[in-house]
């Protein structure tokens, strides 16, 4: 009956994870900060892992914590720490609430294992990440899927209904409450978490937690690690009347009755079982010192398996000559548009995208972002976007900068302190971000205003944080004009979000393929005023 | 919702009688109240900024002059950078809290006060200092930031600027106190008064690509600020209007205040240490008799601490 108890703790924690974890990425307030953030995530079990081999560090231990747990309880982390897991327990729940009361008696029940299926996944994933490539980690990684998820489409609504709420207040002249600043959406990146979110809701909806038992690679390896585990769920056969209650509410499908035994490689711990069994026969046994010994069901398909690893290396080989897909920016959402009094003529062609200031190169941005989408959540000023296949299959659905919803806040590091994987690493001191080039900034005489219409503008100059855009005299027509120094440019954006030419920017940011340190701004000294001096006029 | 109309009603309307009476009467009384005493513009120098205001609005008669029990004030001060008070980007949070102190004895009902900033808004709130002087003195922090707040004027009297979006606070408050700080522009020249005024409206890009300073120098055909106080305690001599450091920073320890909003824009640039006759929008402005750039024709009162 304890472990029956246990359960309750079980629901308790899981959902104290999922919230806190969904609080962070719909939050618009910046609510947390880095201390509480890492915290929370600190036992995901791919941020942490890849935050491992990004830093070589036992800060991000986490995942050595879940291992040794799962060696010790089974797939703790699925049942208690995975947002994506309660996630699923949540659309489950609501399944079994709108359904009828016959099917809510039998609402779960066995299924065969797919062997072949989960640890494929599990294997290619491995493999192509060790190739280099790690998108399909990106892409299967429970907690990056929640994370997306959250991004694409829960902060979104919320923000809406917020807005809603704040505008009513402001309505009845109550200004307790800023309504929240909306990104723009970009469809094409909506369409791999959308695809996701089907399967995992679909999946859910009537089976439980299949997801983890056939498409999560992390709950694979757990399975594969659980087979070792020092106490396994076993079933009491003296005691056990099969009556199925416990088929019935094994959200895993992994309670056989007609053999009385549970396949604790697919278990996620989730105790439903003990609560279920009217006769208690369920127990945790330790079966390394314990003379009945394991019992998991043996993979049938190991044969199968090995073919599966092979093709899926032909596959990765494939794919990585998909990686030379480029992008242009030749166009702004149309929201934004606005008409020019003259169309630019000079189309602006970046050759390379810009990531975060903390990334250090594409190279490792791509290599250690899962695309969870946190950093987007957790940047205010707009300039980190998600993306589809603009770095190529390498980074899938990465965030970059994009200067036409914003420019990077010079006194902002937000998102290297929320990065799980710290493919965005922490700056310790807001002066070493602030020398960061993430890119370097450029000028086409030919689309800008003052050239084209003899008129002042200075939009760029006027946002640019270290002056690397500043204005000098224009031939002879009393006006003034960019000149940039990209030496101590530090690649924000600002002067490319600012610049107000259509349909090409006259200043924009080239990216950096690797980041460097931007030199200091010249500074001269100024002559103090006179305090005495009277008034000039 | 019915306010807001009737108020851009009046608005267009005043718009258009000051078409017809363009170049032959000057219209310094088109947005409606002026603060009312002997002078046109007073300069303080030498006190920090609260006290200088306290001045300034004394030899003005008191804020009383201007503010009504009961009625609502909206503060308009430049808020646009990310940046904390001593760099001088923004308005200095001491002077925006008297002001509203001032507005609140007199009996105001509500004091607003936002800004369409440049850097990320809710930042720019924060670290400027003015989102918390705001709170204490009782006023209310709003938004800028979102298209929502903005309502299309149209005129027929300007050159360039046919129509623009501004926002709701500005059409509705029954008085509106412009309280730019003074700094270098890195394509107008200087930052002031006029200038302040981009940061009511939602399309500044629109400006910029219609000839900047024309748009700047109109613009007040549509609103004027009921009062202007212009800060010069501190000021970004160059690298405006945004700063790289404090190294930038020069101070004057001035203030200026009237209800000309181009007088107040001449006497800030002889502060500064420029001409009013070289910065274009002032000359189109004074040419729109929206005000007038001739000092020496205004009576002024000076103030030294």
């Amino acid at each position: 009956m304890k472990i029956a108890k246990l359960k309750k703790v079980r629901v308790g924690v899981s959902l104290i994870f999922f919230a806190f974890i969904f609080f962070l990425f719909i939050d618009y307030g910046n609510t947390f900060d880095k201390p509480v953030v890492q915290t929370v995530l600190y036992l995901q079990f791919v941020p942490s892992l890849i935050k491992f081999l990004n830093v070589l560090s036992l800060t991000s231990a986490g995942f050595i914590i879940i291992i040794l747990l799962t060696l010790l309880l089974g797939r703790v982390y699925c049942s208690s720490v995975c947002p994506l897991g309660t996630f699923q327990d949540i659309i489950a729940r609501v399944s079994w609430k709108f359904s009828s009361k016959k099917e809510k008696k039998q609402f779960f029940n066995y299924s065969r294992p797919k062997n072949l299926l989960r640890f494929g996944i599990l294997g290619i994933t491995v493999f192509s990440y060790l190739l280099g490539a790690n998108f399909l980690l990106a892409l299967l990684d429970p907690y990056s899927n929640f994370g997306r998820f959250s991004v694409s489409f829960a902060q979104p609504a919320l923000g809406m209904i917020y807005n809603t709420a704040t505008g009513i207040f402001e309505k009845m002249n109550i200004y307790w409450f800023y309504p929240a600043e909306l990104r723009d959406v970009i469809i094409a990146s909506l369409i791999i978490p959308f695809l996701m979110l089907g399967l995992v809701v679909a999946l859910s909806f009537k089976k439980g937690r299949l997801f983890c038992n056939t498409v999560c690679p992390v709950g694979a390896l757990l399975g594969v690690l659980s087979k070792f585990s020092i106490y396994k769920i076993f079933i009491e056969t003296e005691a056990c009347n099969s009556c199925g209650l416990c088929v019935f509410s094994c959200k895993a499908g992994c309670i056989d009755d007609t053999n009385k035994k549970v396949d604790f490689t697919r278990c996620v711990t989730c105790l439903n079982c003990f609560s279920a069994c009217n006769k208690d026969a369920f127990h945790y046994r330790n079966t390394w010192f314990n003379s009945v010994g394991s019992q998991a069901i043996p993979s049938e398909a190991d044969l199968g398996k090995r073919n599966f690893m092979f093709n899926s290396i032909f596959f990765l080989t494939g794919l990585m000559g998909l990686n030379s897909f480029r992008f242009r920016n030749d166009s702004i959402p149309a929201a934004r548009q606005i008409i020019p009094v003259k169309p630019t003529t000079i189309p602006v062609i970046k050759e390379c995208m810009v990531t975060p200031p903390g990334s250090e190169s594409i190279y490792n941005f791509n290599k250690y972002c899962t695309a969870c989408g946190l950093c987007v959540s957790a940047c205010r000023s707009n300039v980190l976007q998600p993306t589809f296949l603009e770095y190529g299959w390498s980074g899938l659905m990465q965030p970059r900068m994009d200067y036409s919803f914003g420019y990077c806040n010079y006194d902002c590091k937000i998102c290297g302190d929320v990065c799980p994987t710290q493919a965005i690493s922490y700056f310790e001191n807001l002066k070493e971000k602030q020398f960061t080039q993430i890119g370097k900034v450029n000028f086409v005489k030919e689309n800008c205003i003052v050239h084209t219409e003899k008129t002042e503008c200075g939009a760029c100059s006027e946002h640019c944080p270290t002056k690397a855009v500043d204005m000098v005299p224009y031939e002879n027509t009393g006006l003034v004009i960019p000149e940039v120094d990209d030496e101590i440019c530090v690649g924000c954006g600002a002067c490319e979000y600012a610049c107000p030419t259509m349909p090409y920017k006259a200043i924009y940011v080239e990216g950096n393929p690797e980041h460097i340190i931007a030199l200091e701004p010249k500074i001269e000294k100024l002559e103090e005023i006179d305090p005495e001096k009277d008034f000039p006029f | 919702m019915k306010r807001r109309d009737f108020v851009k009603k009046s608005m267009n309307a005043g718009v258009l009688a000051g078409a017809s009476s363009l170049g032959l009467v000057s219209f310094n009384n088109l947005a409606g109240s002026a603060v009312t005493s002997g002078y046109d513009l007073v300069a303080v120098k030498g006190g920090e900024p609260d006290t200088m205001f306290d001045r300034a609005i004394a030899s003005l008669g008191g804020i009383k002059s201007l503010v009504k029990r009961g009625q609502s004030v909206v503060i308009k001060p430049n808020i646009g950078w990310d940046t904390s008070p001593e760099r001088a980007a923004n308005t200095n949070p001491k002077l925006v809290k008297r002001i509203i102190e001032h507005c609140k004895q007199a009996g105001a009902k509500d004091v607003y006060v936002f800004d369409h900033t440049c850097d990320t808004w809710t930042k720019c709130y924060t670290n400027s200092g003015i989102e918390k002087a705001v709170k204490e003195a009782g006023g209310k922090m709003v938004s800028g930031s979102s298209e929502g707040y903005y309502h299309l004027l149209e005129s027929t009297t300007t050159k360039r600027l046919k129509s623009v979006k501004v926002h709701e606070l500005i059409l509705e408050s029954d008085i509106f106190i412009n309280v730019p700080i003074l700094k270098h522009h890195s394509s107008t020249r200087i930052t002031s008064a006029m200038k302040n005024l981009m940061g009511i409206v939602w399309d500044r890009r629109y400006w910029h690509n219609n000839d900047l300073n024309q748009c700047i120098g109109e613009f007040p055909l549509y609103r004027k600020p009921d009062l202007n106080v212009v800060d010069a305690y501190a000021i970004l001599k160059r690298n405006g209007p945004r700063g790289v450091s404090i190294a930038d920073v020069l101070y004057p320890k001035s203030l200026l205040i009237s209800s000309d909003i181009v007088a107040i824009d001449a006497a800030a640039v002889k502060i500064f240490g420029n001409e009013p006759d070289r910065i274009p929008y002032i000359r189109i402005a004074d040419e729109l008799n929206i005000g007038t750039k001739d000092l020496s024709r205004l009576s002024i009162n000076r103030i030294k601490i």
